[in-house]
């Protein structure tokens, strides 16, 4: 059974840089979008907003305080969830299902063109007392060290990030949201410089402005208000172990999904998600990481996800899509706002709207996304479509 | 049920400045994180509007608040803002502070008055819970006119800087001075 | 919003720890989180094999000078290989995290839920103040180089001006809860002080002295919150959630009427309805209203409708909000007398109600029998209201 349903949703971007608006505008814009798909007030109708972002991204201490403007929410139960947006998601379900609330708006933007030193604000998410000191040359390091225990486990090696990374790139060039498509072979990609090895510039996903507003409603009442209501059947998130221990991080794997995704799949009644579902928008700021989110979300058996993809299985017309959208890879990591662009591309989907990328068998569907480093958080979503 | 109450014995343990300076391996760190914030539609033609020595209000089309400063968008009723209007620049104080201390907390020099000042605007009734206003500093007013509260409702107006040191910022306006005349 | 008096599940409080509050704590935040937490479920009697789930809550990032906050906390609030999440509403997030806490068990997602809140201040330098330069919107506001105390005192100001308070009265709070305060354990700044102690200490941004503010602070509180059937088997004394409110305001708080906070008024009737509650100054026995400053709890009791616009001042005065009054307010001390470590402090007047409801305040215990407590906070710009409303 349905625990909530999404019946409106509102996007601007995601780009490399908006120069034109400012974050609340852009939120504005993306709220006013949703709202209308959704055909609803937000000054009478929706009961509650969340906004999922964190200071250092906005530059402003208690960037709560600009919450509730945009999305319609001054004067309403309005909040911020210090997280990705798939987490803000999470609460909106909670609340509609305690119910006290009908609707809910979940809102999350990302403006990193605004940030001058993105790094620096990496560094500050490393344990200030026994990893900074270190001075990493490069903050994501975690994601090299990823990879290799990746490499290490499975027995792939950079050629199958390569494939990925090229891959994600050419599907975007059906998405008008991608704004980091493009034509790349694997030979370029691996004749490239690595920026952390494995890892080359190319296996890295770019930053992207976004703002993603969605409204979310009882299961009962979806119908009332658009004749496409997508709903939520399970939502996990999880946290492996805090910043401050990333030593215990099982290096290689992401427990954190596993165990969102196991949440996730029970409420949903999933027992084996590759035959009950359709597609999934997963994870994949940094291509070997798509690679991993397969295997933890059990849509590859152990090890063996390079294999499959390598053989095709994930295509648009492959075994079962993955990332039909381009992924990150394609149209960029939107800070918290990553989460809820992977869910929007596959709410459009489940609508049929997604235009030239429009997979033909899309009922239902897996929606994955990781905080990125150095976290070890994840959230899963299973959704299903009008028709399902 | 406990004599003493809860919390028992609550965990913790004090440090004098001294003692934490004396710790092994303190760790200092300065971040060094900078943004360029982008202005926006609305701010940006408002801080245009400074720099031109004008205070700009934008309408909201539904409800007819005037905003200033200016958004996009109307909070209240959701929809874009439109119709730009000029106000005249002259407000009332709302509230208004003597100041002695800076932003990291040390001692001014001289003290600093600074208020709210509720803008001549039209779209709200007297008295309405919500205005148009700005946060500024008060020049021409002394502490103890804020202490004795003669400055809430003042008159007052904008000082401008020179033309040529306006930058397209807030402080193109130097402060909110009082009205000649205009005092109630 | 429906009105629902009957929420799927009913959610109950049945553990609560805490650090103490300091000017400097040697423990990291990590630490405090623990310690916190650590307390909350030794009182509860439950270990963290038995959490489901956890929330935590801080308040400001640079303050610990640690970007993603929440993940850093994670593991010393028990969350690990569990779901976890941050809520922030700036000062309001410690009441707003047993509200989160409520709906993860309500919706029946979580069973068992331990809700943290962390703050340690002191490591921020020169002075944690300059932390706030940062709330502050970059381009209308930080460029006039403001302190938080102006608005703070701008505030205060137009209380006095709209409620013709004098600082003598307003001052009579801060007395009022440094006194309680010498009856807790963790207590920062508990002290006996006079009217005439507030009115002569360091004069910082007038109308507002040193002793009208809350002292900067370190520290933790964590509660353990349970569903019905599973409170039940944990205690014979559940303090249940009878209703959560939330709002928040403009962020232009320059354009509003700053003499009351109807943000808190709009958060109150949400939980009050919630409750049942319709008459809350007859109906709610003991109060935690905000007080970071002391004119804040008077402007929290009367958004809170526990006294009518501009009369807290004068209850005060007859000393209708002591511990041995008609309705207390800030038993535990306060902001102003246990300290203010931000999220935390918020934490610690829900927890404070829920000692007092199961009479377990010792020499705090209010006069009174009680029923029914109400808690609060506030934040961002003069914007946030959250409130909690527990019954025994």
């Amino acid at each position: 059974m349905a625990k909530a349903a999404i019946i409106g949703v509102g996007w601007y971007g995601p780009r490399p840089t908006t120069p034109e608006v400012s974050f609340r505008e852009m939120v504005f814009e993306a709220a006013s979008r949703a709202y209308a798909d959704a055909g609803v007030d937000p000054r009478k109708d929706v009961d509650a907003f969340i906004s999922a972002q964190e200071d250092f991204w906005e530059g402003i201490a208690i960037a709560d305080e600009f919450a509730p403007e945009p999305v319609g929410g001054v004067l309403r139960p309005t909040f911020t969830v210090a997280g990705d947006g798939l987490q803000a998601l999470a609460h909106a379900v909670m609340m509609i299902e305690t119910g006290m609330f009908d609707i809910v708006a979940v809102e999350s933007h990302a403006k990193p063109s605004d940030i001058a030193t993105l790094g620096e604000i990496y560094d500050l998410a490393l344990d200030p007392l026994h990893i900074r000191p270190v001075k990493p040359a490069n903050p994501l390091f975690m994601m090299a060290l990823d990879a290799q225990a990746y490499m290490l486990r499975t027995g792939a090696d950079a050629s199958h990030f390569a494939l990925v990374s090229a891959e994600e790139r050419v599907r975007g060039l059906n998405n008008p949201r991608a704004s980091f498509a493009g034509k790349v072979s694997i030979d370029e990609i691996l004749d490239s410089e690595p920026v952390m090895d494995p890892l080359t510039r190319y296996d890295i996903a770019g930053f992207a402005d976004a703002s993603v507003v969605l409204v979310v409603a009882r299961p009962d009442l979806a119908e009332k208000y658009t004749s496409k209501p997508v709903y939520i059947e399970g939502v996990g998130f999880a946290t492996e172990t805090g910043t401050g221990t990333l030593e215990w991080h099982t290096w290689g794997r992401m427990p954190s999904m596993r165990i969102a995704a196991l949440r996730a799949y029970s409420q949903a009644g999933i027992g084996d998600p590759l035959s009950s579902t359709d597609f999934a928008e997963v994870e994949d700021r940094a291509s070997p990481y798509l690679l991993m989110s397969l295997e933890e979300l059990g849509l590859a058996p152990e090890g063996e996800a390079h294999k499959l993809y390598e053989r095709g299985e994930y295509e648009y017309d492959g075994y079962y899509p993955v990332n039909p959208s381009g992924g990150s890879l394609a149209m960029g990591v939107a800070l918290e706002a990553t989460g809820l662009l992977r869910l929007l591309e596959a709410v459009l989907q489940l609508r049929g709207e997604a235009g030239a990328h429009q997979l033909s068998d899309a009922e239902r569907a897996i929606v994955a996304s990781w905080r990125g480093p150095p976290t070890t958080t994840s959230a899963v979503v299973v959704l299903s479509g009008p028709s399902c | 049920m406990a004599s003493e109450g809860k919390p028992v014995n609550p965990p913790g343990t004090y440090l004098k400045r001294q003692d934490l300076e004396r710790l092994p391996g303190l760790i200092r760190y300065k971040p060094s994180v900078k943004y360029l914030f982008a202005a926006g539609e609305a701010l940006s033609r408002f801080l245009k509007g400074l720099k031109e020595g004008k205070i700009l209000g934008v309408k909201c089309p539904v409800c007819g608040r005037v905003y200033v400063p200016p958004r996009a968008y109307c909070e209240y009723c959701h929809v874009p803002t439109s119709e730009w209007v000029e106000l005249p620049g002259t407000g009332v104080v709302h509230t208004a502070v003597v100041s002695y201390i800076a932003t990291d907390r040390s001692r001014m020099e001289k003290p600093e008055i600074v208020g709210v000042i509720r803008l001549d605007a039209p779209g709200y009734r007297e008295d309405s819970y919500e205005f148009a206003g700005l946060f500024h500093k008060l020049c021409g007013v002394t502490p103890e006119q804020v202490m004795d509260g003669s400055v809430i409702g003042m008159k007052v107006k904008p000082r401008w800087k020179p033309p040529e040191e306006r930058t397209g910022s807030i402080t193109d306006i130097e402060c909110f001075e009082p009205v000649e005349g205009g005092e109630q | 919003m429906r009105v629902n008096l009957h929420v799927k599940d009913r959610v109950a409080i049945v553990g609560a720890g805490m650090t103490l509050f300091r000017r400097r704590l040697l423990e990291t935040p990590r630490e405090l989180a623990w310690e916190a937490a650590r307390q909350a479920l030794n009182e509860a009697g439950l270990t963290l094999r038995d959490i489901d789930c956890i929330v935590t809550g801080t308040a400001p990032d640079a303050f610990d000078g640690v970007h993603f906050n929440g993940e850093y906390l994670a593991d010393g609030a028990g969350g690990f290989g569990k779901p976890v999440s941050r809520v922030y509403v700036g000062g309001g997030t410690g009441v707003m995290v047993p509200i989160a806490a409520w709906w993860h068990a309500a919706s029946g997602h979580c069973d068992t839920v331990l809700a943290v809140a962390e703050e340690k201040m002191s490591p921020a330098m020169p002075h944690p103040q300059y932390v706030f330069a940062y709330i502050w919107d970059p381009i209308l506001e930080r460029p006039l180089g403001p302190n938080l105390i102006w608005i703070f005192a701008m505030e205060m100001r137009r209380y006095m001006y709209k409620c013709g308070a004098k600082k003598e009265d307003i001052a009579l709070v801060s007395v009022k809860n440094k006194r309680n305060a010498l009856d807790h354990p963790a207590a920062q700044a508990a002290a006996k002080i006079t009217v005439e102690d507030v009115l002569n200490s360091e004069l910082l941004v007038w109308p507002v002295n040193r002793l009208d503010i809350s002292p900067v602070s370190d520290g933790a509180v964590a509660l353990v919150i349970a569903r019905e059937k599973t409170a039940r088997r944990i205690t014979d004394s559940p303090v249940w959630v009878e209703g959560v409110g939330f709002t928040l305001d403009n962020t232009h708080w320059y354009n509003r009427e700053l003499a009351y906070p109807r943000y808190v008024q709009y958060a109150a009737r949400m939980a009050y309805r919630m409750a049942g509650i319709e008459r809350p100054w007859k109906e709610i026995d003991v109060a935690e209203p905000y007080d970071p400053f002391d004119y804040k709890e008077l402007h929290h009791i009367e958004g809170l409708m526990l006294a009518r616009p501009c009369e807290a001042w004068k209850l005060v005065k007859e000393g209708y909000f002591d511990r041995d009054g008609e309705l207390p307010t800030s038993p535990s001390g306060g902001l102003l007398g246990v300290g203010n470590p931000i999220a935390a402090a918020g934490l610690m007047k829900v927890a404070e109600i829920f000692w007092q409801l199961r009479y377990e305040a010792g020499k705090r215990q209010v006069k009174k029998p009680v029923h029914k407590g109400v808690a609060q906070a506030w934040g961002d710009l003069m914007q946030a209201g959250t409130v909690i409303v527990l019954g025994n």
